[in-house]
């Protein structure tokens, strides 16, 4: 944090820029991009799905995996920039 | 555009589609009276909607925004066309949310902290270059005017299919022209909130149709499995125009590239478009935001499955046997070929009516940076809040005349290229935004000069391509052979990896002579504010008023 404080700034606390949460959701974000722009891994017409080819009702699938990992991803987010809120404001003399 | 087998005009459809196209226009007017601040003068009220939106409404205007009329209708009609190619549509507004989640909530703080309202403010305030925010500001309006202009076809196509209109000159356009007065009143007198409100109609007779259309069309056919056996022979059989077969069921090894980056490049490119950054900046609070981008994707598979009406207009024979059949009819004709008029009156309205919000939405987004980035920052530094709005309602309604003059006087296929051109343009800014929001390591000048070579590229291969079949034609798509890999892909993508290396080169050229920084505006806690601004990190605070 740069905040400009006029009294001497109390040191910043220092939070890890990596955490096992922030682990989590790099790889819940990331693994819709190597599922879908793996072209080959689903360019197949079967098995079908009530007479869809593969290739369209599994990236439709997709559709709905990738919002439960974005939304799991919000969640997390949400829960640990409180918990970070806090550590900060704990730390801070007031 | 050729008038089809369409049984002329059908008086129950039209009746239908008027009472609701009337209905919004209310909805239109009656918005400016919504939710009212107490500084209506200032820009954030007209161009922003008073940065107020919650969950539920920031969630109706985005994805009115941002599925357009146009997606509606030239998504299908590319499926109708290629087959699988066009699909790539579907990745890519999957790709699109975990992609901005990344940055989104920061470009929201940092707007909230330091009251941006577009992205060439951010540019401005982050790197403190005139330069670098101009050509951002530029970039926008060039890729949003074209886009307007599409959304005028959008709603042209419907009127033909409706067969409204006079048969040439003037009466056919008059249709067009009235649907395009009552846009720009209600954008000129509510500003955002107007397609806010309309949006919430827009998007549920967009869910109703879709839904209907995928359960009942398929039913009609004879199922899924009997439309794809008709897709496929269709497909397979050879185009006259480039001898090859017309499309296919799967993408091909040969156009696997072409369907992956044109997937992701259109995922980065989206929420560079000015449209989008106004509905985004128009949220309440960070949280706000983050909770959209988890529930956004539903209109991903809406889009989804409103692409496979493609294949079910093929195998309901649309188009078949008609010479130079424009495929952006293919959807409205199923429409009216399988649904009773009554409802084929709803569809075309959702249709209609989703042309409209974007359309506003963009108007509005093109006013605000020239306003912002152009007028204030060139032409009258002085200028007050109220003096801004005023240039920028102005500016809302010279812009549609200008889409207007696009769709009525020129080439409509002229929009169409320029509408491809703006997708590579827009991602030009990429470097500059989305590293901006992250750090301060490019050097202005750099980010300036990769912008440049990105666009110059971008522009030089799109205008060397031609369409199928029409040797020495230009921009007949937006796929080209890429330098080094060989493979063919989509050029916006190519173009912006370019921007990147010369962007990271010259910065490392220019650091090395330790040149004079510019000022940065922002402070790290800039980008984190929940919701009111200069106030990192804090729980949620009622905004204050700017």
């Amino acid at each position: 944090m740069a905040e400009p404080a006029t009294p001497p700034a109390p040191p910043p606390p220092h939070l890890p820029l990596v955490t096992p949460t922030r682990v989590v959701c790099a790889f819940l974000l990331g693994v819709p991009f190597v599922a879908l722009l793996w072209v080959s891994s689903y360019s197949r017409l079967t098995p079908t799905f009530i007479g869809i080819p593969f290739f369209y009702w599994y990236q439709l699938a997709w559709v709905i995996v990738s919002a439960l990992f974005t939304a799991a991803v919000f969640v997390l987010i949400r829960r640990e920039e409180a918990s970070r809120r806090a550590l900060l404001t704990e730390r801070e003399p007031s | 555009m050729i008038r089809l087998a369409s049984g002329g005009t059908n008086a129950v459809s039209l009746t239908v589609f008027l009472i609701l196209f009337v209905a919004v226009t209310g909805v239109g007017f009656v918005a400016s009276r919504w939710r009212r601040a107490e500084n209506a003068l200032h820009l954030d009220e007209w161009g922003l909607g008073g940065r107020g939106f919650g969950t539920v409404v920031s969630w109706f205007l985005l994805g009115g925004d941002l599925y357009t009329a146009y997606t509606f209708i030239a998504v299908p009609a590319l499926v109708y066309g290629a087959g699988a190619a066009g699909f790539y549509a579907v990745p890519y507004t999957i790709l699109v949310w975990p992609l901005v989640f990344l940055f989104l909530p920061r470009l929201w703080s940092v707007a909230r902290s330091k009251g941006y309202v577009t992205l060439a403010d951010f540019a401005r305030g982050r790197y403190g270059s005139r330069s670098l925010a101009l050509a951002v500001a530029l970039t926008g309006i060039l890729a949003t005017m074209p886009y307007i202009a599409l959304q005028l076809v959008g709603i042209q196509a419907v009127l033909d299919t409706m067969g409204i209109g006079g048969s040439s000159g003037f009466g056919k356009d008059l249709p067009l022209l009235i649907a395009f007065a009552v846009l720009a009143a209600y954008t000129y007198s509510s500003g955002l909130r107007a397609p806010a409100l309309i949006a919430f109609v827009k998007d549920t007779l967009v869910y109703i149709v879709v839904i209907v259309a995928v359960i009942y069309i398929p039913i009609r056919l004879g199922g899924y499995g009997h439309i794809f056996h008709d897709a496929a022979t269709s497909l397979a059989q050879t185009s006259p125009a480039t001898g090859k077969p017309k499309g296919s069921l799967i993408t091909g090894p040969k156009a696997q590239w072409s369907y992956a980056t044109l997937a992701l490049g259109s995922a980065m490119a989206l929420f560079m478009y000015p449209h989008s950054a106004t509905g985004v900046l128009a949220a309440k609070s960070r949280t706000t935001v983050r909770r959209n981008l988890a529930v956004l994707p539903a209109y991903s598979l809406m889009l989804g499955l409103l692409s496979l009406l493609g294949f079910m207009a093929i195998s309901a024979g649309v188009g078949k046997g008609v010479k130079g059949f424009n495929a952006q009819l293919a959807v409205p004709e199923l429409f009216q070929q399988m649904f009773p008029s009554w409802f084929a009156g709803v569809a075309f309205a959702a249709v209609g009516i989703g042309a409209l919000v974007p359309a506003a939405i963009m108007s509005i987004a093109a006013a605000n940076l020239f306003t912002r980035n152009i007028y204030r920052e060139y032409f009258k530094p002085d200028a007050t809040p109220a003096q801004e709005t005023a240039v920028a309602k102005i500016v809302s309604l010279v812009v549609k005349l200008g889409a207007l003059g696009f769709v009525l006087g020129i080439d409509k296929q002229f929009s169409i290229n320029l509408q491809l051109l703006g997708g590579i343009w827009i991602l030009q800014t990429f470097p500059a935004i989305v590293a901006g929001l992250f750090s301060r390591w490019f050097n202005h000048w750099a980010l300036l000069v990769g912008w440049a070579a990105g666009m110059a590229y971008g522009t030089y291969e799109a205008y060397n391509v031609a369409a199928a079949g029409k040797p020495h034609s230009h921009f007949g798509g937006s796929a080209a052979n890429i330098p080094v890999i060989g493979q063919i892909g989509y050029i916006g993508v190519t173009a912006f990896v370019l921007n990147l290396a010369v962007s990271v080169v010259l910065t490392l050229a220019v650091r090395a002579a330790k040149p004079r920084e510019l000022p940065d505006e922002t402070v790290p806690g800039d980008y984190l504010v929940e919701s009111a601004p200069l106030a990192p990190l804090t729980p949620e605070i009622t905004p204050s008023a700017p």
